[in-house]
């Protein structure tokens, strides 16, 4: 299986949301919904603090529970690869998938009656371009490419930086890290 | 304690809210239409899309753009490759730009005020021709009565220029912007009375390259000026040391290596002790003072007195912390930026606070060099050959009636009131892109009593806000998506021109602002002034004056131009500052012959009285002040915004997290309802909100009535003598739990 991953330095992102908005432009996400969030994490009592923000959608599991827990086969592995994609076509809109996600990652419901969720952006990544929120992101906190290669960018900052996924413990295997 | 918040300003983002958010979108909303089908939508990008370049008005910045149209329906927009003023990327009001243009709230058609026979006044809808004849008729009237100089121009944003130079060609040269006096002008005065010359939009800060940044009060990243947070985040990149001071935990303070909690209001102490320690030490930059500087003697004495142990007292800052970081700036200097800040209305004593700043950055030896403030450079654009404008008869000085020596740019405020009374100086105004009445903290008294005495008061908008219901007549232009406006072209690193064009066509009966100053021109009998039928005949002329042309702009956006001037000083290169000296001055001349303080004095500020807090506002990330907070795509990131308190105020005062409140402050202002978010981001002897919330206007059907109005609350101002700034930091406010 390719592996695509995202990386996002949590170091340098300012909780702008610009992520959130571009997503919703480029893929016409219904009103009132999206794709992606930003979670702002403080730890500590004044004035000793730290935060985090942390972009946050689908962690394209390489183990994804939602993908095992559909009934129809409309959750699926795009194309040999990570990226778990919802076929509309199939989907029932029974939200299994939805209790499936240790990420709380998919939307309920597009108005037209399926599932709807983060897509890595597989649209522009066919064309040899960033997802839409890596692309936007003005403080470039983000970045997207295939762990395969040693030499990608994202294999790069892995190698070199410290980071982390969230919730490890499931088992999933996802591929959104942050650096921290 | 862990607090983790969905979105930013810890509004929490539902994503499976869609039947209440949509709810609020009637029939017609031009969100763009969701082609129904029960089988997969076609990918994006995938139909017939076409891009056209523009540059962004969701804010000041002006970053250059495409605009995407997918099939005929509004799809995105993303920044400019090649834009080095944008670095090619857009902020998140910048990406959200396609619901201004959709925003079915929007001005559609002229409105004129009418009274009825029940003596109510109301708009009804008016053609373009009636409206401008209107207008053109009364401002013909106050010519004859009173000369063409008591017309005055409040504006903000770039579409202006079309109204500032029909203003001029009619014979007036009272222009203010709230920008000014409001906001960034002590800046500007505090640094063009230190070196000569201001610091202009966009800053000359050289971020990119600074070793050691100093932000005071400026919450870089919270305020999404674009190519601030991106060399901010580059620095952060080049392990950049930065200092924060801020009474809140702000987004910059998180990334810092110091972040110096600050007493309100005690800046200019700390600013006179790190001057302190650097000289003490001999740790400023000897060469540079010596060759540029004049007054350093005078600095010496005067910061002598302004020990860290004392300055400890009055701002909570350590006095080991106030050594340690001095040390940090001087290590890296001259690559240390002691930022200069934007929005710096605060106190009344902003002028001299940053003169102070500009005067530590001048010890540090930064104005000139790598690291610090660069020399900036703009295109010689040659302008469009039209006659010259008549001499004015007074101009914006007229409403300062001798105050305010320094302002070198009008105070809207002063225009407001000149305005009032029968024997007002100002009879007619045009505001343009500018809501008054949210903008200026407590002015709505005075707003009225000048409406009430002006013989026309004309608005521009694209937008039914606030200001719209002062006017006689309010004129709906179209969004920037909507029009061609002036080429950009801003003095920065590398001189660069963009377009900003039509995307669309302009949509209900609304029109460019070219096009209504130019119809207002001909019924004035200006007509040679607007020798143009199309405003892209101007930036044609004026591009093939460059070697370039309109067709090439529509292709690129965005043209790059090299620099005449080197970036910084050449090491030992002789300067001579635009001062009265030539040299930057540390002590000031000028301000010592207005009997001013020649060198920075620090005041203790008040405090709160007894369960009374400082009441801090700022920025939130989604919005641009309350312009973009009927926009549905930032609507849906921050509905409205919230109260920062300290856990122990929370506990003290049974708060809890996410309920309403309303804030008083000691005059018996009440604002609307706030949602409380406990954090421990905040001082406890302080709240925070972000500015922009609490519309009163009916007609912005999104954000009415959500959210509370910071600037209501401030009753308090404090004057700024140099410049007419309005200082809005002085003001206390209590909570009050709202009955359940
Ligand atoms: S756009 Fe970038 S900086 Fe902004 S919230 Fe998203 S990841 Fe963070
Ligand atoms: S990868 Fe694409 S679909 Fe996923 S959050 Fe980013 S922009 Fe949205
Ligand atoms: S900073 Fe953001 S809102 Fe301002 S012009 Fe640039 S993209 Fe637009």
């Amino acid at each position: 299986m390719a592996r695509y991953a995202m990386v996002i330095d949590t170091k340098l992102c300012i909780g702008c949301a610009d992520c959130v908005v571009a997503c919703k432009t480029e893929n016409k996400v219904p009103e009132g919904l999206n794709r992606d969030w930003v979670v702002e994490a403080t730890q500590g009592t004044y004035p000793k603090l730290e935060t985090e923000f942390r972009s946050e959608r689908c962690n394209h599991c390489s183990n994804a529970t939602c993908v095992t827990m559909c009934p129809t086969g409309a959750s699926h592995h795009w194309n040999g690869t990570n990226i778990v994609l919802v076929d509309p076509n199939k989907c029932t809109g029974c939200k299994a998938c939805i209790s499936a996600c240790p990420y709380d990652a998919r939307l309920i419901m597009h108005p037209e009656g399926y599932i709807d969720k983060c897509t890595f952006c597989h649209h522009r990544v066919e064309k040899g371009m960033d997802p839409a929120c890596v692309s936007a992101c003005p403080t470039k906190c983000m970045h997207f490419g295939l762990l395969d290669d040693p030499n990608s960018e994202v294999s790069q900052l892995l190698r070199t930086r410290k980071h982390k996924v969230l919730a490890p413990e499931t088992g999933n295997d996802p591929n959104v890290y942050y650096l921290i | 304690m862990l607090n983790q918040n969905r979105g930013p300003d810890g509004v929490s983002m539902n994503r499976r809210d869609f039947i209440k958010i949509s709810g609020l979108f009637g029939l017609g909303a031009a969100a763009p239409a969701m082609l129904a089908g029960c089988a997969a939508r076609p990918l994006p990008g995938q139909g017939e899309v076409v891009r056209t370049p523009t540059f962004c008005d969701m804010c000041f910045w002006k970053c250059a753009a495409y605009a995407h149209i997918e099939n005929g329906q509004p799809w995105k927009i993303i920044g400019n490759d090649d834009d080095l003023h944008s670095k090619g990327r857009l902020c998140t009001r910048g990406t959200a730009g396609m619901g201004a243009y959709e925003d079915p709230d929007r001005l559609r058609r002229p409105l004129i005020r009418v009274t009825g026979a029940d003596g109510l006044q109301t708009f009804r809808e008016a053609s373009w021709d009636e409206a401008l004849d209107y207008i053109a008729e009364r401002l013909k009237k106050v010519e004859q009565r009173h000369g063409a100089d008591r017309l005055a121009l409040l504006n903000h944003g770039y579409g202006a220029h079309h109204f500032q130079h029909l203003v001029r060609a009619f014979g007036s040269a009272s222009i203010a912007e709230p920008a000014f006096a409001q906001c960034r002008g002590p800046r500007d005065v505090g640094f063009e009375l230190t070196y000569g010359e201001v610091i202009g939009s966009p800053e000359r800060t050289d971020m990119e390259h600074s070793r050691c940044i100093v932000l005071i009060g400026s919450h870089i990243g919270e305020n999404l000026h674009n190519a601030q947070v991106q060399t901010l985040a580059d620095a952060m990149r080049n392990d950049v040391t930065l200092i924060t001071v801020d009474p809140r935990f702000s987004v910059p303070a998180s990334k810092s290596k110091y972040w110096l909690p600050i007493k309100p209001g005690t800046d200019i102490a700390l600013l006179l002790a790190w001057m302190h320690v650097l000289i003490d030490e001999g740790l400023y930059d000897r060469d540079y003072i010596e060759r540029y500087a004049t007054g350093f003697e005078q600095l010496k004495r005067h910061v002598a007195r302004y020990s860290p142990e004392w300055v400890y007292l009055e701002t909570g800052i350590e006095p080991e912390t106030i050594r340690r970081t001095a040390r940090e700036m001087a290590a890296a200097a001259p690559a240390t930026l002691i930022h200069p800040g934007r929005h710096t209305t605060w106190y009344g004593d902003d002028t001299q606070r940053s003169r102070a700043i500009a005067i530590l950055n001048a010890l540090l030896g930064s104005w000139g060099r790598k690291g610090g403030l660069y020399n900036k450079e703009s295109v010689s654009l040659p302008h469009y050959p039209v006659p010259e404008y008549p001499e004015a008869r007074s101009d914006f000085r007229a409403a300062h009636a001798g105050r305010f020596p320094f302002a070198n740019s009008g105070v809207t405020t002063a225009v407001i009131e000149a305005s009032v009374g029968a024997d007002a100086h100002y009879k007619a105004w045009i505001v343009y892109g500018t809501n008054l009445p949210m903008t200026i903290p407590g002015i709505r008294p005075t707003l009225q009593a000048a409406i009430d005495s002006l013989d026309l008061v004309v608005v521009v908008d694209t937008m039914p806000s606030e200001v719209t219901g002062y006017a006689d007549v309010v004129l709906p232009e179209c969004t920037y998506l909507e029009r061609y406006d002036d080429l950009r072209n801003s003095g920065e690193r590398v001189p660069s021109l963009a377009l900003r064009m039509p995307v669309f066509e302009p949509r209900y009966d609304s029109k460019p602002g070219w096009w209504i100053a130019k119809q207002l021109g001909h019924r004035l009998g200006l007509e040679k002034y607007f020798p143009w039928d199309d405003y892209a005949e101007v930036i044609d002329w004026q591009l093939k004056q460059l070697g370039s042309s309109l067709e090439e702009m529509k292709r690129i956006g965005v043209k790059n131009f090299p620099r005449k001037r080197p970036l910084y000083f050449a090491p030992g290169q002789d300067v001579r500052f635009f001062t009265p000296s030539g040299k930057i001055e540390l002590y000031s001349q000028q301000l010592a012959d207005k009997g001013f303080d020649p060198i920075p004095e620090y005041t203790r500020p008040e405090s709160p009285p007894a369960g009374y807090y400082h009441l801090n506002y700022g920025r939130m990330p989604a919005h641009t002040f309350g312009k973009t907070t009927n926009n549905h795509l930032l609507f849906q990131l921050a509905p409205e915004n919230t109260l920062w308190v300290n856990p122990l105020v929370a506990s003290e005062r049974g708060l809890v997290n996410g309920e309403y409140v309303r804030l008083a402050n000691p005059d018996g202002v009440v604002s609307n309802q706030i949602r409380v978010r406990v954090t421990e981001r905040i001082r406890p002897d302080s709240v925070f909100m972000a500015h922009g919330f609490g519309h009163r206007s009916r007609k912005l059907r999104l954000t009415h009535d959500v959210g509370a109005d910071d600037s209501e609350l401030m009753t308090r101002l404090k004057i700024d003598p140099l410049m007419g700034g309005t200082g809005m930091r002085g003001n206390f406010v209590t909570i009050i739990k709202e009955a359940v």
